[in-house]
């Protein structure tokens, strides 16, 4: 129970979208339709466990000088996991997400969570914190997408909800940051204290 | 010379990096209050972007692709990059310390701009050549300066103005941002 907080901290508390406000490129681009914003988050979930169990375990060792080098490799590591992976497995996901799969390695979240917890905290209490800040990705940006593809394209994860196309705008960018945005005035109003 | 100009023109305007592709959010949010400091972050960016995309671009060329290696892209040029801007964090400090002590901490997140990275990558995806890419790159930069400057413009004013509390900071500035966007969308359809 005690270290549960550290999985559930990531969906609310430290929820990395709304609150830590980190890693916004993907959140904006990717989240045209449900599915694809969960694709994106849970893609960003294997990289964020990964590199945070390999980081806390090797914390110890690193010098501090050159810490920050020694994290990006070793996140750049498991993209590049990632992304032969993906290319092999699923090249259809692969090329729908197409630049932002090689762009998590400059994801804030990962190297945020590699600077901020993983590097001073036990293998266990990292993973747990990796599962836990990549959920929030993956539900948040899963949200945003869901309401973008009922307002834009009007279905929900690809089932035709409402005859018509929907509001364009929202599928195209102007939608991504105004969705965000009024997302996180709801955000700010009601869950955070 | 016409290719270049279009380049030039649907890099800044129609396929604008920051509200089109969502590419360098993170300053985009985060140094916009001031317009000077929106300023001299545009330059910066403007530098390490034009200045990384040569380097990478060589590099790919005459290493990655040479030795079929290419699956070490992505690593290689995150490297490039953070060493280039520790060069450029070197020299501002030299050259202009007020800029440097302005930009404080959003320095060194260049290197975690995925701007660099990304136009890095997409020229090399595109297959464009090395004049091609530069002129791309640069466009690309000056696209984001635009937008960058622009919004701090808007943001300076925002601040001045009483906004209910829920929607105080970042929230009215991604619905800023939004309507920034949709004016933008208005020079879709010039590069065809």
């Amino acid at each position: 129970m005690s270290k549960f907080h550290y999985l559930s901290d990531g969906l609310v508390k430290n929820n990395p979208t709304f609150v830590l406000v980190l890693g916004m490129c993907p959140t904006l681009a990717t989240t045209t339709s449900a599915l694809n914003g969960m694709e994106m988050g849970l893609a960003t979930m294997f990289v964020l466990i990964l590199s945070n169990i390999v980081i806390s375990l090797i914390a110890p060792v690193v010098p501090d000088k050159v810490h920050i080098p020694v994290y990006i490799v070793v996140i750049a590591t498991f993209v590049t996991l990632l992304e032969l992976l993906m290319k092999a497995y699923v090249p259809a996901v692969y090329a729908s997400l197409g630049l932002f799969i090689p762009l998590i390695v400059v994801n804030c979240i990962v190297l945020g969570r590699a600077e901020a917890f993983a590097g001073k905290n036990g293998v266990g209490a990292s993973a747990l914190d990796g599962i836990g800040v990549g959920l929030g990705f993956t539900l948040s940006l899963t949200v945003i997408g869901l309401i973008r593809e009922i307002l834009g394209s009007g279905s929900a994860f690809g089932f035709k909800l409402f005859a018509g196309d929907g509001i364009l705008a929202f599928v195209l960018a102007p939608g991504a940051f105004l969705v965000i945005g009024y997302l996180m005035v709801l955000f700010n109003k009601y869950l955070k204290k | 010379m016409a290719e270049y100009l279009l380049i030039i023109v649907t890099a800044i305007f129609v396929n604008n990096i920051l509200l089109a592709q969502f590419l360098g959010i993170c300053p985009f949010l985060g140094v916009s209050n001031k317009l000077s400091t929106a300023t001299g972050m545009s330059g910066a960016v403007c530098f390490v972007i034009t200045l990384a995309t040569v380097v990478t671009w060589l590099i790919n060329k005459y290493l990655l692709v040479r030795f079929d290696i290419t699956y070490l892209q992505t690593i290689a040029f995150i490297l490039v990059i953070a060493a280039l801007v520790q060069m450029v964090e070197i020299v501002l400090k030299k050259v202009s310390p007020s800029l440097y002590q302005a930009l404080g901490i959003f320095l060194p997140l260049i290197t975690t701009n995925c701007a660099v990275l990304g136009v890095a990558l997409s020229v090399v995806q595109k297959d464009m050549g090395l004049g091609q890419a530069t002129v791309y790159a640069f466009a690309t930069s000056l696209g984001w300066g635009l937008a960058m400057i622009l919004f701090s413009g808007l943001r300076e004013h925002l601040a001045m103005n009483d906004v209910p509390k829920a929607f105080k900071g970042l929230p009215i500035a991604l619905i800023t941002a939004g309507i920034m966007a949709l004016a933008f969308l208005g020079f879709t359809g010039i590069g065809n």
